[in-house]
C-alpha cells in the first residue's frame, strides 16, 4: 500500500496500539531547555524514578538567558534559579547539557541540526511547540507540554493518536526579495491559525525543494500557527549536504548505511492525503501581520481588511487586535513608522539569516529612532559571524549584534519591547505581549525587517533590490 | 495523581472571544517557577490587571458575577506557545472544564494530563451558551463525563461530545499515561533490542 513519509516513520516507531486509544510511539531524541523540564525532573524525584535513556536527551539552557554579558552570573533571580535548577537536574540524571560558555549553546531547535543531532527519520520531542522545526530533516518533530516530558524521561515514550495528515504543495519560482519566511506566513494568512490544527503537514513542491535547510526550517517551524502537531520535508540531497561532517553526524560505514535509510524516506507517488493544498510560489509577496496572531498577515503593500471585510463570528477578536496594534481597519500598513527591528529567534536566527541581512544592509545606516536587535541563534552562529565579518557590517550599520537565545521572542529575560512600540520580528508570534507587556508586534521576514530597519518604516524590500 | 473527573455542575465563566493563545492564557513572564503550584493568580494576568497591579474592571473574570468551575471560551482555544503552565493555571484557578467549538492539540492534551477537561461542542450551542449565560449568569451547566454529554440546566438544551475511550476512562479512574508507559518497560525494551 501506498504511504505517506509520515506514515513510514510513525509505523516504524509504534510499539503497540491500545484498543480504541492511542499509540506507544518510540521517541529517539529528546530536547530540554530551562522552563518546561524542572517540573518533570521534580516529578521523577517525587515518583522515585529515573530517566530511562539520558543518552537520547540533549539539554540547553535559552529561553531566559540574557543576550548580553553572559560570562556574568544571571542578574534577576528567579531566571538564575531555573537555569541552575537545569544544570543540577541533567548532573543528577546524566544528561548532556550545553548551558551558557559551552560552544553548542542556544536555542534548542537551532543546535538539534547545526550539530547533526536531527536526523532523517527519527521521531523527535522537546517541551516547546516550535519543535516542528526539526521536521525539515525529515523527521517527525513535534512539542510536548512538561507531563509529557516526564513521560519520555521515564520511558522513552509517549502516547499518542496518529494524527490527520495534509499536504502543502508550493510549487513555481519565488519573486526576487521573496523568502521562505514570506512563503510560511502566506500560507498561514491564507488558511487562518487554526487551519492545520488536527493535521501534521508534508511540505512539498518544486518551490520548496529549491530552498536551502535554513529556509526549509523556517518553513517547518511556523507549521504551529496554523495550529499543524508538526511540519515535514522529505529528505533530499540538499539535507544530506547538510548534515554531512557535522559533529553528531554519522561518518564512515555507519554514514553510507544511515544515507540508504535516508533515501528510502519519501511519500510514495499515489499516497492519499486527508486534506491538500496547492500554492503557486509567485503568487507570493514579502509579507507582514498586522494584528494578533499569525493569521493575520498580508503582503507588504496591502492594505488591513476594513470592517466591512470581517465575519460576524470574528468581529470581536479582529477589533480587539487591530485596537491593541492600534493600526486603523481598512488602512495601508507600508510606511508605518516602527520602533524596534528584532532579527533572531528559532524561526529566523541562523548563519544564512545573517547573512542575508549583512549583505542588504552592508554600507547602509539605520535609521535614527529606531533600535536594532541582532540575536543569533546560537554560540555557533555567533562565532560563524564574527568569522566572516558580519559584526562589522552590523557595527557600521548601528545594529546591536547580541549573544545567543530566545531574548525579544517570548520577552523572559530584560530583552522586551516597551509598551506601546512597534517591533518588526522575525520571529514566529505576534500574540498580544508576546515581546513584552504591551508590546506591538509585526513579524517578517529577515529582509523586510533589515528595510525597516534602514528606512525607519513598513517597506516593501523590493525597492531597494 | 489521584485525581478523578466524573460530573461536573456550576455556573460558568463566557470568555467569548476567538484563539485566544496561551500567551494569554499565563504570560511568559511568570513562567520562572520550578513547580507547578499557584499559577492561578496570574491566570490572564495582563487581562485582569493593569501593570501597576490594579485590577481592571472591564475584565469577565474580574466580575464577581461570573464564577464557577466551567470556562467557556471562543474557536482555538490554546494556540500558540506549548507551555503546560496554562493547564495548571486554569486548574489552579478552579476550573475542571473547558468548553470550546474548538481547541488546539497540545493544549488540548496538556489539559487531559492535569485533570481538566475540554469539551468540544459545536459552534452552534458554544453561541447558546454564551447566550444563555449573558441573558443570566447564574444559569448552571451539567457536563457528565460517563454519558459525555453537556446541558444548559433548566432550559434542557444538551449535547454529546467526543473523548477518546482510553482518556475517558483515565479521568474517571484517575489513572495517568506516565502509569501505562512504566507498567510495559519490558515492551520498550524488547523494541529496543529489536532496532539495534
Ligand atoms: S526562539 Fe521563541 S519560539 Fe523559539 S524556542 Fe525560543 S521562545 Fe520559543
Amino acid at each position: 500500500m501506498s504511504r505517506t513519509i509520515f506514515d513510514k516513520i510513525w509505523d516504524r516507531h509504534v510499539i503497540q496500539s491500545i484498543k480504541d486509544g492511542p499509540s506507544v510511539l518510540y521517541i529517539d531524541k529528546h530536547f530540554i531547555h530551562e522552563v518546561t523540564s524542572p517540573q518533570a525532573f521534580a516529578g521523577l524525584k517525587k515518583r522515585n524514578i529515573g530517566v530511562l535513556r539520558p543518552g537520547q536527551i540533549v539539554a540547553t539552557a535559552d529561553h531566559n538567558v540574557p543576550t548580553l554579558h553572559q560570562e556574568l552570573p544571571i542578574k534577576e533571580e528567579l531566571s538564575r534559579l531555573q537555569v541552575e535548577t537545569l544544570k543540577k537536574n541533567c548532573a543528577d540524571f546524566g544528561i548532556e547539557l550545553y548551558g551558557l560558555g559551552h560552544p553548542y549553546q542556544g536555542i534548542v531547535h537551532v543546535i538539534g541540526p547545526e550539530l547533526g543531532i536531527t536526523q532523517p527519520g527519527m521521531t523527535i520531542v522537546c517541551g516547546d511547540s516550535h519543535t516542528s522545526t526539526h521536521g525539515a530533516f525529515g523527521a517527525i518533530a513535534f512539542g510536548i507540554g512538561t507531563s509529557e516530558v516526564e513521560m519520555v524521561m521515564a520511558t522513552q515514550c509517549l502516547l499518542q493518536s496518529k494524527p490527520k495528515l495534509m499536504r502543502i504543495n508550493i510549487d513555481g519560482d519565488l519573486h526576487t526579495g521573496v523568502v521562505s519566511k514570506d512563503i510560511i506566513l502566506y500560507i498561514i494568512s491564507k488558511i487562518s491559525s487554526s487551519g492545520a490544527t488536527g493535521y501534521f503537514v508534508e511540505y512539498a513542491g518544486s518551490a520548496i525543494r529549491k530552498l536551502s535547510m535554513e529556509a526549509r526550517m523556517t518553513i517547518c517551524n511556523m507549521s504551529i500557527e496554523m495550529g499543524a502537531r508538526g511540519g515535514m520535508i522529505a529528505p533530499d540531497e540538499i539535507t544530506f549536504e547538510y548534515l554531512r561532517g557535522r559533529v553528531f553526524s554519522p561518518n564512515g560505514q555507519d554514514w553510507e548505511y544511515k544515507l540508504a535509510c535516508w533515501k528510502e524516506l519519501h511519500t510514495d507517488e499515489d499516497a492519499v492525503f486527508d486534506k491538500e493544498i496547492h500554492t503557486d510560489a509567485s503568487e507570493i509577496e514579502p509579507m507582514i501581520t498586522y494584528g494578533t496572531n499569525p493569521g493575520m498577515g498580508i503582503g507588504v503593500t496591502g492594505h488591513i481588511p476594513a470592517l466591512s471585510e470581517i465575519g460576524e463570528k470574528e468581529k470581536n477578536s479582529f477589533e480587539k487586535s487591530v485596537q491593541y496594534m492600534g493600526l486603523e481597519p481598512g488602512s495601508r500598513i507600508k510606511g508605518k513608522k516602527v520602533d524596534y527591528v528584532f532579527i533572531g529567534s528559532c524561526t529566523n536566527s541562523r548563519i544564512e539569516d545573517l547573512r542575508m541581512v549583512a549583505e542588504f544592509v552592508k554600507g547602509k545606516k539605520k535609521a535614527d529612532h529606531v533600535e536594532v536587535w541582532v540575536v543569533p541563534g546560537s554560540k555557533q552562529v555567533e562565532k560563524e559571524a564574527i568569522r566572516e565579518g558580519i559584526h562589522h557590517i552590523f557595527e557600521q550599520a548601528g545594529f546591536q549584534l547580541r549573544q545567543p537565545g530566545c531574548s525579544a521572542c517570548l520577552g523572559m529575560n530584560e530583552d522586551k519591547i516597551p509598551a506601546g512600540k512597534y517591533c518588526i520580528s522575525t520571529s514566529n508570534r505576534n500574540f498580544e505581549g508576546r515581546q513584552g507587556p504591551n508590546a506591538r508586534t509585526m513579524l517578517a521576514s529577515p529582509l523586510t525587517a533589515a528595510a525597516a530597519a534602514i528606512t525607519g518604516e513598513v517597506s516593501d524590500i523590493r525597492e531597494f533590490i | 495523581m489521584g485525581q478523578q473527573i466524573n460530573t461536573v455542575q456550576s455556573t460558568a465563566v463566557p470568555l467569548n472571544m476567538e484563539n485566544i493563545d496561551t500567551d494569554q492564557i499565563i504570560p511568559a513572564r511568570f513562567l520562572k517557577a520550578t513547580t507547578r503550584d499557584g499559577f492561578g493568580k496570574n491566570l490572564f494576568r495582563d487581562w485582569r490587571f493593569n501593570s501597576d497591579g490594579t485590577t481592571k474592571p472591564g475584565f469577565l473574570l474580574n466580575n464577581p458575577i461570573y464564577k464557577g468551575r466551567i470556562l467557556i471560551a471562543g474557536k482555538n482555544f490554546g494556540c500558540g506557545s506549548s507551555r503546560e503552565h496554562a493547564a495548571w493555571a486554569i486548574k489552579d484557578f478552579g476550573f475542571d472544564v473547558v468548553v470550546s467549538s474548538f481547541f488546539a492539540d497540545i493544549f488540548k492534551s496538556n489539559a487531559l494530563n492535569n485533570f481538566l477537561l475540554p469539551v468540544t461542542v459545536s459552534e452552534n450551542f458554544l453561541q447558546a451558551l454564551f447566550k444563555v449565560i449573558e441573558d443570566d449568569p447564574l444559569t448552571e451547566i451539567a457536563v457528565d463525563l460517563p454519558a459525555q454529554t453537556i446541558t444548559i440546566v433548566g432550559d434542557g438544551l444538551q449535547e454529546s461530545f467526543e473523548i477518546n475511550p482510553y482518556k475517558k476512562s483515565c479521568l474517571l479512574n484517575g489513572y495517568d499515561d506516565i502509569d501505562y508507559l512504566l507498567s510495559i518497560r519490558k515492551e520498550i525494551e524488547k523494541f529496543e533490542t529489536s532496532r539495534n
